[in-house]
């Protein structure tokens, strides 16, 4: 885009800033609308699970459900208590909401189309995802009050604990795809399996770790069965609890596009991506924005399915599954894969 | 004045700003704060130089992990200012001298610095990426002294385990397996007592 503006007769710095704004704006405006569908969405399939009608009163089927508590919330008063770090009580769900936007800079959404092709783009998501449990580390803290406190502290071990599997997760696909590039990774896995199926998941060496990743991206995202953090039974609501208005928006915000961009890396990193999931010819017709679409939707559709059936597990159980089981498995994993590939002397190509 | 070196200055200044605040901040946590402020433009200037990789494993290790645990513990500090305060003047000439010695080094490190470059001219540009280049020295070239300081550490991190972990002898662990391999015929008995009578189990 950065060449059509110069066409246009501008330097090339300027065209440059106005190509890289819009590309940030066509991925986050579109996000921002994304996460309102994506709650009416989840409240709806939480209501057919549980035999009810979900939002059903504003717009036709309550479609414009999200928008209206959108517009509460927004015209609620911002309450600040008296006895909270104000400057940082304000930074928290700033940054939760900011991480969650800055993350989705390499994410691919077809051949070339990515706003920042990096070639540690994979290190990049891992790196600014780990930053995101400051939102809600900060945000327990400078609410200086109980409940808030405990979230914070349930937040950053669960975060810590669960970001090494996901670490050596990430390393078993890094070394089949034999690159930190995201769009290089979900080309690696172009007739992967027989010639014929797009993925990595499809795979047994890796098909173990895309359970993992995807129970893994549950917990990162503090999602049930493994919402401890925000546990209503017994934190109130978590961190979030002395928050108000905007502030209370943003967290939430942040959350959902935290939660599309795990079904996204999901999709990514195991299932082909925006490739056709098997490769026929006129599967290829179709954009492949679409099939990556269709891949987040589907993985959105068993996050909440999980969150609606599935009961939350204890503290002492949500570490036992990420350092007992999780940890020792990934390692073992990597073993594995690398050794098949030495093995194999394995360089790219179908399996 | 091109943009690399606005940009540095802006990294650098800030790096220095949030170095000091770390040091002059009254709350603790504010302190960690600031240090990963600081963590965060070292990050910028790595990326600056060109050394992306490096850059994302500072924000990675440092503020993704490292500065959480020390977060983590500083929260849960107890501190009570006024008593802090109270050893000011015992403390002041130690940290005088600290401060000194500090001070000497630097200024010896900078007489040295102007003997002669110390660091090399930038070397010519790959045409691999940096992480590529890191991975064929680490694992070719410095297989063995990569491959001893991780057994170092592997040895340091089991060390540290054993000299903390105490096996009392009261405690009753959960063990899954068995809760799992429980049928009701071991855990359930049914009974029929009489009227007026107890159970014995």
């Amino acid at each position: 885009m950065t060449a059509w503006f110069e066409s246009l007769g501008m330097s090339h710095g300027w065209a440059w800033f106005i190509a890289n704004m819009i590309g940030i704006l066509a991925i986050a405006l579109p996000l921002m609308l994304a996460v309102a569908m994506i709650i009416y969405a989840e409240r709806k399939i939480w209501a057919a699970i549980a035999l009810r009608r979900g939002p059903n009163v504003v717009g036709p089927f309550g479609l414009l459900q999200s928008f209206a508590d959108g517009l509460k919330v927004f015209l609620k008063e911002t309450i600040i208590p008296a006895s909270a770090n104000k400057a940082l009580f304000l930074i928290a769900p700033i940054i939760t909401f900011t991480v969650a936007l800055l993350v989705w800079a390499v994410v691919p959404f077809d051949v070339g189309v990515v706003l920042a092709d990096l070639n540690i783009g994979l290190l990049y998501i891992l790196a600014i995802g780990s930053i995101g449990v400051y939102g809600v580390i900060i945000a327990g803290w400078a609410s200086n009050s109980k409940y808030p406190f405990f979230s914070a502290l349930r937040a950053a071990a669960q975060m810590v604990s669960y970001e090494v599997s996901l670490g050596f997760v990430i390393i078993c696909v890094v070394l089949w795809a034999n690159s930190f590039n995201m769009t290089e990774i979900v080309l690696a896995q172009k007739a992967h399996v027989f010639g014929f199926l797009n993925g990595f998941g499809f795979n047994p060496l890796l098909f173990p770790m895309a359970v993992v990743f995807l129970i893994s991206s549950m917990a990162e995202t503090f999602r049930t069965p493994f919402d401890l953090v925000e546990a209503e039974s017994e934190l109130v609501a978590g961190h979030q609890t002395e928050y108000s208005s905007m502030s209370f928006a943003l967290f939430w915000l942040g959350e959902y596009a935290n939660v599309l961009l795990m079904c996204a890396l999901n999709a990514i990193l195991f299932w082909g991506g925006f490739l056709p999931p098997v490769e026929v010819e006129f599967l290829y017709w179709v954009p492949g924005i679409v099939w990556l679409f269709a891949k987040i939707l589907l993985f959105f559709f068993i996050f909440g399915w999980v969150k609606a059936t599935v009961p939350r597990y204890r503290y002492d159980q949500l570490m036992r599954l990420g350092w007992k089981i999780f940890l020792p498995l990934s390692i073992l994993f990597v073993m594995l894969v690398s050794g098949y590939l030495m093995l194999t002397r394995y360089s790219g190509g179908a399996l | 004045m091109t943009l690399a070196t606005l940009v540095f200055t802006l990294f650098a200044s800030l790096a220095i700003i949030s170095a000091l605040l770390v040091v002059f901040a009254r709350n603790p946590v504010h302190s960690v704060l600031w240090l990963i402020v600081t963590f965060f433009n070292a990050a910028g200037l790595m990326i600056l130089l060109g050394a992306e990789f490096i850059a994302i494993l500072v924000i990675l290790v440092y503020v993704g992990a490292v500065a959480v645990l020390f977060l983590f513990i500083v929260m849960m500090l107890d501190v009570d200012f006024a008593q802090l305060r109270s050893g000011f003047t015992k403390n002041l000439p130690f940290g005088i001298l600290i401060a000194l010695v500090l001070l000497a080094e630097m200024g010896i490190a900078v007489i040295a610095g102007q003997a002669g470059p110390v660091i090399a001219d930038a070397p010519p540009p790959l045409e691999q990426s940096n992480i590529v280049a890191l991975g064929e020295l680490m694992y070719g070239r410095y297989l063995v002294p990569f491959e001893l300081s991780g057994l170092i550490l592997l040895v340091a991190m089991i060390g540290a385990i054993v000299l903390t972990h105490r096996t009392r002898g009261d405690v009753r662990p959960q063990d899954v397996s068995k809760q799992v391999q429980r049928r009701p015929e071991d855990a359930v008995v049914l009974k029929q007592p009489e009227s007026g009578k107890g159970v014995e189990l």
